[in-house]
């Protein structure tokens, strides 16, 4: 192919509605219609990539720049939170360039300089384990597009068709050997070419990567080692003020009043500021004179009704709902209700979760700086686009008025997505001290308080068998908080939400139950509380996966069968899930002997388009104590681009299972969280984190999530093995409420 | 006007006594490598040593910090990374989103100086600090590969190898499924 010259775009005029999608954890959008002058921003798009942070270079696409010295600048759109999205995307863009990796860096472009380019770098949110598995193909064609103009360039200056011109690690040779130059010497010639048209653009079979499918090191390791990442909480502006804040610990509770002249002659104090109606801030010249401050501040908080729930009124709330004649009905196979009522043998199981807070090792804060005709902030979010969103609704400045500079996160799992709640905070408290910049930063106790929290949920679990002990029925009911009523304006009609049954559905692709049983029902009986909830890495996977695998292995137990060879006997028409299942099961060993006093539990569920299972092995003292001594999980992921970081992935969705599992809870006591800090809600340490063992066994013909979908099989394989130990189910979380031995 | 010895360098500080020496590094000297993660000396994000003793700086108030302590934070470990805490770091890639890393950087470097060839159950009981991105397993492999590069004079370490330092991982290409 041919490329001709590039013509000059004519300047659109016309007006352009962009929808930001805003939630983390998949598919729901805060529906923020956007509307913004594309020819003011034709300016701001020129200056992008004028004095964009790429400055020198020329710029191929959208996703490549390269420099006169052959560097290769990535541009990734996504956030970066520990999960290495940045690097795998980086990986793919390279390999499609066939670019020299030790070259590679990467550069984000802001959430303005995206709006101001008709959304050239397209969704910058980054949840739902989506970063690679829905970015993969247009950046590995941005890549092979630039490719194909870089070779083109050289053809053009040698004059010789491009068929005769190949590429190895940047350098690009004549099949003659007389002609030979690299890409950082012809890019400013390739970047004036026209592109190809995208869907003439063939991509490389995964099998023959060299770049993508390998365990390259992370490319943004280094200034972690050394302290020199500037992390949101990190920013300094010349004049800044630092920001606390305390909102009222009830949720819809309000702020009346408070006491100002009692810490206005504090060090450093500088100004009280009412955030909103149910938050106040103290500004002064550190964060630390600012929390003092605060911290002596008298408030009067209106707390409201909702000062009356607890734990205990939540929790008979959603047992009601496990019993109430209505629930909504997402799947009724071979009628379960009249199989299991008729059934010989019947079983019976209530589970339940708690909430749970996010609890990133960086708490929230934002930097904001506002004027009468800018307003910016400096944010970890994995939602630049919802900030930016937020940014210009709070400060009602319009959106071309507005910018997001993105840190990578201080940690994300799903906090930092949709609600940007800490963005609007800071603009609110900066638009009252216009010009100076603001850093707001929570406390850990404040990070705590005004979570969206994992939803609390509760299982009841039914089965029926016939007379030869084979079983004839599963019913099963999830009674708890709906995370789309909590962000949806618009009430679910009948409570139907199958976002709440994540991973129970029959369709494939997504989070397909792996089992056909001779007769199903899966329902979700509403139960909203006052609390605020969202997405929590894993999401509703995480309770669902424990609800169905370890009432597998009480069905399992019930009909006398090998918990593996139970659960074979419903997964035929379910390859993909069997497969994770077979290789977790053949790396554990599972069936052969262990050490006295070992025990295992094994199980698999799918989630964010992913495959996985895994096994454990545990023991537990005479006293009671556990110890998880080995996990081995399996995932199919579809395409492992980078394994190593797949592997790291694991081990971490494993070390925030176990936590969940073992001490995770949050609980309610008139109407507030009670658990404040990491003394009362308590992380796994590197002691109790067991040895972890990871299998991936791609089939590469689909893209699946890599962030989220391990987390979900770590609390069955852990309950179930628990289960073998002591003969003894636990059905409610965290374990450590439980006695594991009498 | 307190004076604080910093990495090396004298800092004369304008802060409350009560002024935790996490926020007076932060602050007051600037540096911000040391991190806040709870304030109540439970994560260890803060972690720094005072004259090489490993120190949750965010519960040790600035009064007890004597003018003649040396304080190092992690921006004064090494000379460009060169520590075999970080190389071994780097090596292994251990961080994540790396928030809590400073600290775990830190209270390794302390732990192999009072005991260069710590055991699994010697690393269990010094390395408390919280990772929430779960980094625990490298944290392990890394600190056993910088007890090693540490007596091995600071060599490179060949790829294989480090891949044994890791976690089992296996890679299997299952075909058509
Ligand atoms: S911030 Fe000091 S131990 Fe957590
Ligand atoms: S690397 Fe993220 S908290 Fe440790």
């Amino acid at each position: 192919m041919t490329l001709a010259k590039k013509s000059p775009k004519p300047a659109s005029a016309s007006r352009r509605k962009f929808i930001i999608s805003s939630a983390a954890g998949g598919g729901m959008m805060l529906g923020f219609s956007l509307s913004f002058n594309a020819q003011a921003l034709e300016n701001t798009a020129t200056q992008v990539s004028k004095t964009g942070a790429s400055g020198s270079g020329a710029e191929l696409n959208a996703w490549v720049v390269i420099q006169p010295d052959d560097t290769v600048l990535v541009r990734i759109a996504r956030s970066e939170m520990g999960q290495g999205t940045l690097t795998g995307l980086a990986q793919l863009v390279a390999e499609e360039l066939e670019c020299d990796w030790k070259k590679v860096t990467t550069e984000a472009p802001t959430p303005g300089q995206n709006l101001a380019r008709e959304r050239v770098w397209g969704d910058m949110s980054t949840g739902g384990s989506r970063g690679i598995r829905t970015s993969h193909e247009y950046v590995r064609k941005g890549g092979a597009a630039a490719r194909m103009m870089l070779l083109q360039a050289a053809a053009d200056q040698w004059k010789v068709p491009v068929s005769e011109v190949s590429v190895t690690d940047s350098v690009i040779t004549h099949s003659s050997g007389k002609h030979k130059t690299t890409y950082g010497k012809v890019a400013t010639a390739a970047a004036k070419l026209t592109p190809p048209d995208p869907k003439g653009i063939k991509l490389k079979d995964p099998r023959s990567w060299k770049i993508a499918g390998k365990s390259v090191k992370r490319l943004d390791t280094v200034n972690k080692l050394d302290g020199s990442k500037v992390y949101a909480i990190d920013v300094k502006l010349p004049g800044m003020l630092l920001a606390a804040v305390k909102d009222c610990p009830v949720y819809t509770g309000k702020l009346v009043s408070y006491d100002e002249s009692k810490v206005m002659g504090m060090p450093g104090v500088r100004k009280v500021v009412r955030v909103n109606d149910h938050t106040v801030a103290v500004v002064a010249d550190t964060w630390w004179r600012a929390k003092k401050a605060l911290d002596a501040l008298p408030i009067v908080w209106e707390e409201g009704p909702n000062a009356n729930r607890s734990s205990a009124s939540i929790a008979e709330q959603l047992a009601e709902g496990l019993n109430a004649p209505e629930a909504y009905a997402m799947r009724d196979e071979n009628d379960a209700l009249k199989a299991i009522d008729g059934a010989a043998k019947k079983i019976e199981a209530v589970y339940s979760t708690p909430f749970l807070a996010h609890a990133t090792m960086e708490p929230m804060n934002c930097t904001a700086r506002y004027t009468a005709d800018k307003a910016e902030c400096w944010v970890a979010t994995q939602s630049g686009e919802a900030a930016l969103a937020a940014l210009s609704e709070e400060s009602g400045l319009p959106l071309a008025k507005c910018d997001v500079y993105k840190h990578d996160l201080g940690g994300g799992f799903g906090r930092r997505g949709g609600s940007q709640d800490y963005v609007r905070q800071a603009i609110a408290i900066a638009k009252q001290m216009p010009g100076i910049p603001i850093k707001m930063i929570w406390s850990r106790e404040e990070d705590m308080a005004h979570d969206f929290y994992r939803p609390i949920s509760q299982a009841k679990m039914r089965a029926g068998f016939d007379a030869n002990g084979k079983l004839v029925g599963v019913h099963l009911r999830v009674s708890g908080q709906s995370i789309n009523a909590f962000l949806s304006p618009v009430p679910l009609p009948g409570g139907k939400d199958d976002r709440q049954l994540q991973g129970y559905y029959k369709e494939p692709g997504d989070a397909q139950l792996g089992y056909t049983f001779p007769s199903l029902r899966v329902e979700y009986a509403m139960r909203n509380t006052h609390v605020p909830v969202g997405p929590w890495r894993g999401v509703n996977t995480n309770q669902n996966g424990l609800y169905m695998e370890c009432f597998m292995e009480e069905m399992a137990r019930a009909a006398g069968v090998d918990s593996l060879e139970f659960r074979r006997q419903f997964m035929k028409d379910f390859p993909k899930h069997l497969g994770v299942l077979n290789a977790a099961a053949e790396k554990a060993g599972w069936g052969s002997p262990l050490p006295a006093g070992r025990f295992r539990g094994i199980a698999q569920f799918m989630g964010y388009g992913s495959y996985s299972a895994a096994v454990a092995e545990v023991s537990v003292s005479d006293k009671g104590d556990l110890t998880v001594h080995r996990l081995v999980s399996a995932t199919n992921c579809g395409h492992a681009v980078n394994p190593d970081q797949i592997s790291a992935q694991i081990e971490g969705g494993i070390a925030l299972g176990l936590t969940a599992t073992w001490f995770g809870e949050m609980t309610v006591e008139k109407g507030r969280m009670q658990q404040s800090n990491f003394h009362d809600y308590q992380m796994i340490r590197l002691a109790q984190y067991p040895k972890v063992e990871t299998v991936i066994v791609p089939t590469y013909d689909f893209w699946g999530g890599v962030g989220e979908p391990t987390i979900c099989v770590v609390a069955p394989a852990v309950l179930n093995a628990i289960y073998a130990a002591t003969g003894k189910p636990v059905r409610n979380l965290p374990i450590k409420n439980n006695k594991l031995v009498a | 006007m307190v004076k604080l010895n910093v990495n090396g360098k004298t800092y004369d500080v304008n802060a409350e006594p009560d002024t935790p020496l996490l926020w007076t590094i932060r602050e007051h000297v600037g540096l911000t490598g040391t991190k806040y993660g709870c304030g109540v000396a439970q994560c260890g994000a803060c972690s720094v040593h005072i004259n090489g003793n490993l120190v949750r700086s965010c519960s040790y108030p600035l009064s007890a910090v004597k003018p003649t302590d040396k304080i190092t934070t992690i921006e004064g470990l090494s000379a460009k990374r060169s520590h075999p805490v970080q190389v071994a770091w780097a090596a292994v890639d251990v961080p994540q989103c790396g928030y809590c890393q400073s600290g775990q950087i830190m209270a390794a470097a302390s732990l192999l100086k009072k005991n260069p060839h710590p055991t699994d159950r010697d690393i269990d009981e010094a390395m408390t600090n919280i990772c929430r991105c779960g980094t625990y397993q490298r944290i392990r492999a890394a600190v056993h590969m910088a007890a090693d590069l540490n007596t091995k004079g600071g060599r490179q370490v060949a790829t294989d190898e480090l891949l044994n330092h890791t976690a089992g991982l296996t890679v299997v290409d299952a075909g058509k499924v």
